[in-house]
């Protein structure tokens, strides 16, 4: 049986682990080797690999990094950060990382989804959805690596994921933008309606704060995968024990 | 030697990285003669079958690969190519194991690609499957599967059943990324690595 996936999320900054709340207020969280390793023996099911100012300074993810990671872990491992054209994701894909991200990227150029799913496959292609949820809609935002430079755009969350389905998605990953960091939870009724929206599989991204919290995401929204950053960083929830709770509550699990 | 065919252009990496850290010797190569010489041979894949099949042409590697007689793995693609043919884009594949490559049925709450971690049952004890426990867990990523047939050794079912482990006489395959499927990935490519060349 296909398993739900527990994803950890390395967002990284000038070469270290970090975390903001809200993508604002970044503190330092370690090592990224160190967090790498430990996940992947721990049980992760796939590693997340986010350089999280590559996109709006206008850089592409520090490639030197997706080497030392893909050496040392055994587990799918994805990689975002600036990623603009084929060349780049092309470098990266032969550095190691088995399926690459983009999200700002996607929203400048929306063809660009098209071009990677027919020179990697959609297998490969996965898209960052950065979403704020205001005024009773959900609208996708953009650059939203620096608070400084983050801009509202025009797009409906829903239609957005629609979309990119269309031009050749192998996944979304929906960062909830009010839940992260605050872990009250993930967005049950907006991963819902992504759920609804689209047919490939979808991650839930922002909010996670305690191990409850999974159990909902998975029952209550039909996810196919759950990522989380502070809680695995801090230890305040341990991977192996993640999966053993989510595993004795009839969640198709890999123990 | 364990000679990596360099088929598909990227997503190689991991392979040999999985390869290193069980301390095999493996090179990256689409020369025929290395090939050839190699003690054992892996092809990876990602992307279309039929994609992959015109870049194997373009090497001029089909018959080079059709006339190993060395263990050759191919992994996810690279073990869909071992087949007849493919419904992905109607292409003619390398025709080493008799079988058809189908998509998944489309099913309500069934998204597609079949995309992360599937447990596996074997009716069979090759050597490729040596120590394995059933329904060990493996990671998979397509939208493509290879039907059950005489060659399979490990099944796996997303709504549809298919093989997720095929072998036939020195060829064999799995449609997962045993390079990224943890413990027991390393164990299969353990295996492979252990079979008499």
């Amino acid at each position: 049986m296909l398993t739900k996936r527990i994803i950890p999320c390395l967002d990284v900054k000038d070469g270290r682990v970090v975390k903001g709340v809200q993508f604002r207020n970044h503190r330092d969280m370690g090592d990224i080797l160190e967090h790498a390793q430990r996940y992947a023996e721990e049980g992760a099911d796939e590693l997340v690999f986010y350089d999280i100012t590559a996109s709006s300074d206008g850089r592409v993810v520090d490639k030197e990094w997706i080497r030392k990671v893909a050496k040392v872990i055994d587990i799918p491992f994805c990689v975002a950060g600036g990623i603009r054209n084929i060349e780049d994701a092309r470098k990266i894909l032969n550095d190691g990382a088995d399926k690459i991200s983009v999200n700002s990227p996607a929203l400048e150029n929306p063809e660009f989804v098209t071009e990677l799913a027919e020179a990697f496959g959609t297998q490969c292609v996965v898209v960052g959805i950065d979403s704020l949820h205001e005024d009773g809609s959900y609208i996708v935002h953009q650059y939203t690596g620096d608070e400084k430079k983050t801009l509202k755009t025009s797009r409906d969350t829903m239609a957005w994921a629609k979309r990119v389905q269309e031009l050749g998605a192998g996944e979304i990953v929906l960062n909830c933008m009010n839940q992260d960091g605050v872990k009250k939870g993930y967005d049950i009724e907006q991963l819902q309606a992504i759920r609804r929206s689209v047919d490939i599989p979808v991650i839930a991204s922002g909010g996670a704060g305690k191990e409850e919290d999974f159990d909902d995401v998975f029952t209550m929204t039909g996810a196919d995968g759950a990522l989380a950053a502070s809680v695995f960083h801090t230890r305040q929830i341990h991977i192996a024990d993640l999966k053993q709770y989510l595993s004795d509550r009839n969640i198709p699990i890999r123990l | 030697m364990i000679a990596v065919i360099d088929s598909c252009g990227s997503n190689i990496t991991s392979v040999l990285f999985a390869l290193q850290r069980l301390g095999a010797d493996a090179t990256l190569t689409s020369n025929p003669e290395v090939i050839k010489k190699a003690e054992r041979v892996i092809l990876p894949g990602v992307g279309a079958a039929g994609t992959a099949m015109e870049r194997l042409k373009e090497q001029d590697l089909t018959h080079c690969i059709t006339s190993l007689t060395q263990p050759v793995l191919g992994i996810c693609v690279g073990m869909q190519l071992l087949f007849t043919h493919s419904e992905e884009g109607n292409a003619n594949l390398l025709d080493i194991i008799p079988g058809k490559i189908r998509h998944f049925t489309p099913e309500k709450d069934k998204t597609i690609p079949h995309m992360g971690w599937n447990s596996i049952t074997f009716g069979n004890t090759h050597p490729l499957v040596k120590d394995l426990p059933e329904n060990s867990y493996f990671y998979f990523v397509h939208s493509y599967y290879p039907q059950v047939s005489q060659y399979t050794i490990g099944e796996c079912s997303y709504g549809d059943t298919f093989s997720a482990i095929i072998a036939k006489d020195n060829f064999m395959g799995c449609q997962f990324h045993p390079e990224r499927s943890s413990k027991t990935g390393a164990l299969i490519l353990r295996n492979f690595l252990e079979i008499p060349a």
